[in-house]
């Protein structure tokens, strides 16, 4: 393996940790606000499916990514609705949505587009391109720091680059403005916000919010960047890997970018050893080469991450009686 | 005597005319078919504290609540610097200049002091700037009120008499002229309480409008200018405290006159049935809090530890009770020693009868979310008497914790009730009368009366007392003073891990000041 070889599993790692990262940072400002999200997965679900289904039908990938915040904001607000008006268990109200999204999905596409539950492909111009940046062809010429330039920085939908940007923007709101204070505080001791005059619901309303308009847009870029029409289920659990990262990263956004960038290297490399012959052992089975991921993001998370701690009053519905 | 003027340049400008801070007229709350609150008139001066005493459940959290802004009246006037207001919320009540420090602090505790004084009034969209300001307006509170506290510190490393003073600066941060404080010394030490004190007469004498709610007598005293007493959602009566004595609040408390001296025989001591030898404990991060302590309780008498808080008494108490092996000495039970061994030695001593009422109902003699019947089930649940092998008889439960309840009268008398929905005293009591029930030599109490009202403190007293009567040994462990030299037979007192001295229970204040400082009077200067 050399160092193409290396700069090429790099940049696979990049598109694959995406949608784990931006799901992730919505994860942070829903969980930091002390409101447990298992329903990313559903989200994003519902997300890819409203992305792909609108670029289709009108032909415009930006409607589509509309159409994905939208229908991810408004599972967020059942979500925010059942969890802080109706007090209900947070886990079983993110489970439902999981299930509504995956049922859903599958009932709408073969309703509308009669394809076996996926939607059209979508033509080159009704998804999200590659952004070319300056020069990249000709510095693509030089070894290695050109080649990171072209392979690795250069060439990806925009969807990235905004991705990657939302680290330190939400590390900015959070540590460094009055909303993020807020936000952090009532993830901790929403009492202490409610008897300084403040309103506990409606923070969490807007976390929520954000949380929703997130994981669109990382809907989207599952069925509209990275893939050209919608599948079934075709999250597979990227949801469920961006909440580990989350724990793992401690809830902190930096850490979320490094934990989402580790496990897009794990899904890169599980492309790449499929199929190759291992001294000793030989060719391993496809499906233990696929479940390494998985298998690592348990490991990790059981034995490397150290304590966690989650902000305090997570899960818990605020009840203003004393 | 404070000399520093500077402050009153940033006082908000007074309503002209009134020398009240607050007026309440007539104002009643109900919660569901409890009054709460009945017909409540209550006039409070301005530049002065001003004591609300009152039994556990007498109303007087409600009525600082709707003066909060937390509950709105059902009926009633608020008059605040003279002018009739409608209290909406507690933003509000702070834009009135209302500050609130709660019983339970309402802080973040994984964020700086400074970020808990900022929060919900930050200003600015970015912190920095607020930050900086904060931060000076910090130092000036700092200098005029004696209020230190380093603004960088982490309220998790904070003692807790450092994260009030953190309480009390963000309500004057916010601008408050009236600070309402809810039993603001149930969680400090002595020492901790006395520094309060200063801190609240200085307050007042910059301006400030204290209102301090308690249940404890002794600080009535020591601090207040006048005092307002509630009983059962009335206001009983509002006195100059120069005019009063503690026996008359208690009794306007009460309704009754309470014995604030417990009436009691002299003890007849038998054999040593609790026998400590060279006891030393560590705690987990190996510091030595328990010293070579050796003492002996003997049968019909009751041996009181005092001390101030922290000074090893709870690493004795779960030594002795088997709750953690000692470093080093002995601990014997009718002449019995107990083994240390494995996890279930604290139910070996049981066994051996020592009964044991932990100094912290809430974390160690209770599961508040069980119901009342399951938490006096509790340690005799392997008993052959309420079912036989994995089966257990609920009736059988059920009815010795209604016996209990009848014994120790303990309120509301429902066993099916969760056991958090009990008043402090009564949770105590449901504690007190599961341990005094079984067979046992002696008994090992720790904080018999912590945030237990009047009434309560009375009964379970007396329960003390009658169980030393039939012979008992008590160990009593508690940071009340006036508790010990009310119940003891014999006092010891600890500093620092170690046993200072023993005292007769009529010993002088000074004799009883002096070693809990430290210093043997006897052998003291």
């Amino acid at each position: 393996m050399d160092a193409t070889d290396i700069i090429l599993l790099l940049d696979s790692s990049v598109r694959l940790a995406v949608p784990l990262l931006l799901a992730c940072l919505a994860g942070l400002y829903s969980e930091r606000s002390g409101i447990v999200d298992i329903g990313l997965e559903g989200k994003m679900l519902g997300a890819a499916f409203a992305a792909a289904a609108t670029a289709a039908v009108t032909g415009n990938v930006w409607l589509g990514l509309l159409a994905a915040m939208a229908v991810s904001t408004f599972m967020s607000m059942i979500h925010a609705l059942a969890s802080i008006n109706f007090r209900g268990n947070q886990i079983i109200s993110g489970v439902a949505l999981n299930f509504l999204a995956a049922g859903f999905t599958v009932f709408l596409g073969h309703a509308w587009f009669r394809r076996g539950g996926t939607t059209p492909n979508l033509r080159p111009d009704e998804r999200f391109s590659t952004i070319d940046l300056p020069f990249a062809q000709e510095f693509g010429q030089v070894p290695i720091i050109g080649e990171i330039y072209e392979q690795l920085l250069s060439g990806h939908s925009i969807i990235v680059y905004f991705a990657f940007l939302a680290v330190p923007v939400t590390a900015f709101v959070l540590f460094r403005t009055r909303f993020g204070l807020r936000l952090r505080a009532v993830g901790e001791n929403p009492k202490a916000l409610d008897t300084a005059g403040m309103s506990v619901s409606l923070l969490r309303y807007q976390a929520l919010i954000i949380t929703g308009l997130l994981c669109g847009v990382a809907g989207a870029y599952l069925s509209t960047a990275q893939g050209a029409n919608f599948s079934e289920n075709m999250t597979s659990g990227r949801g469920f890997i961006a909440l580990a990262a989350l724990i793992f990263a401690k809830w902190r956004p930096w850490q979320a970018m490094w934990t989402c960038l580790l496990f897009g290297v794990l899904s890169a490399s599980q492309i790449r050893l499929q199929g190759v012959e291992f001294p000793m052992i030989g060719e391993v089975p496809v499906q233990f080469i696929q479940a390494l991921p998985y298998i690592l993001t348990v490991v990790l998370l059981a034995g490397f991450i150290g304590r966690a701690k989650a902000p305090k009053a997570i899960g818990q519905p605020y009840v203003k009686e004393r | 005597m404070v000399e520093n003027q500077t402050s009153s340049a940033q006082q908000p400008a007074k309503a002209a005319g009134s020398a009240h801070a607050i007026d309440l007229k007539k104002v009643s709350k109900a919660f569901g078919p409890v009054q709460a609150n009945k017909d409540i008139d209550l006039t409070v001066k301005r530049n002065s504290i001003h004591g609300i005493v009152g039994e556990n459940g007498a109303g007087k959290s409600t009525l600082m609540s709707i003066l909060y802004g937390f509950y709105t009246a059902d009926s009633g006037e608020i008059w605040v610097n003279g002018q009739l207001v409608k209290i909406k919320d507690s933003s509000h009540a702070l834009e009135l200049g209302i500050g609130m420090v709660h019983q339970h602090f309402m802080l973040v505790e994984n964020f700086t002091v400074l970020e808990n004084i900022i929060l919900g009034a930050e200003g600015e969209f970015l912190l920095d700037s607020s930050k900086a300001k904060a931060r000076d307006e910090l130092t000036r509170l700092a200098k005029d009120y004696g209020l230190d506290v380093d603004p960088d510190a982490l309220i998790e490393d904070l003692s807790v008499g450092q994260e009030q003073r953190v309480e009390i600066l963000k309500a004057l941060y916010r601008g408050a002229d009236v600070l309402i404080l809810d039993e603001p010394t149930g969680v400090l030490t002595p020492t901790e309480a006395d520094q309060l004190f200063r801190i609240l007469e200085q307050l007042r004498d910059e301006g400030k409008t204290i209102i301090l709610i308690t249940h404890k007598l002794r600080e009535i005293m020591a601090v207040t200018d006048t005092v307002s007493v509630m009983r059962q959602g009335e206001m009983v009566g509002t006195i100059a405290t120069a005019d009063t004595s503690p026996e008359q609040l208690a009794e306007m408390m009460v309704g009754r006159r309470v014995l604030l001296r417990v009436d009691k025989t002299p003890a007849k001591p038998g054999d040593v049935v609790l026998e400590v030898k060279n006891l030393s404990v560590t705690d987990e991060i190996g510091v030595p809090r328990v010293k070579d302590v050796s003492f002996n309780v003997k049968a019909g008498e009751i041996v009181g530890i005092a001390g101030v808080a922290g000074n090893g008494q709870s690493q004795l108490l779960r030594a002795i009770s088997g709750m953690e092996a000692p470093l080093l000495g002995d601990v014997r039970i009718n002449g019995e020693l107990v083994r240390f061994e494995g996890d279930d030695s604290a139910a070996k001593v049981r066994e051996m009868g020592l009964a044991h009422v932990p100094e912290d109902r809430l974390k160690m003699g209770l599961v508040t979310q069980f119901q009342e019947w399951e938490n006096s089930l509790l340690g005799y649940h392997d008993s052959e008497k309420y079912g036989s092998g994995p089966f257990l008889s609920v009736k059988d439960a059920i009815a010795d914790a209604e016996k209990r309840i009848e014994m120790f009268d303990i309120r509301p008398r429902n066993p099916r009730l969760k056991t958090a929905n009990f008043s402090g005293g009564n949770q105590q009591k449901v504690v007190l009368a599961r341990e005094m029930d079984r067979e046992l030599d002696v008994l090992v109490v720790g904080q018999p009366t912590r945030g237990v009202d009047i009434g309560a403190i009375e009964f379970i007293h007396k329960q003390i007392i009658e169980l030393r009567d039939q012979g008992k040994a008590v160990l009593l462990v508690s940071v009340e003073l006036d508790e010990i030299r009310a119940l003891s037979d014999r006092v010891l007192v600890m500093f620092d891990g170690e046993i200072v001295t023993e005292l007769a229970p009529d010993a002088t204040e000074r004799d009883f000041g002096l070693s809990m400082a430290g210093v043997d009077p006897k052998e003291g200067a």
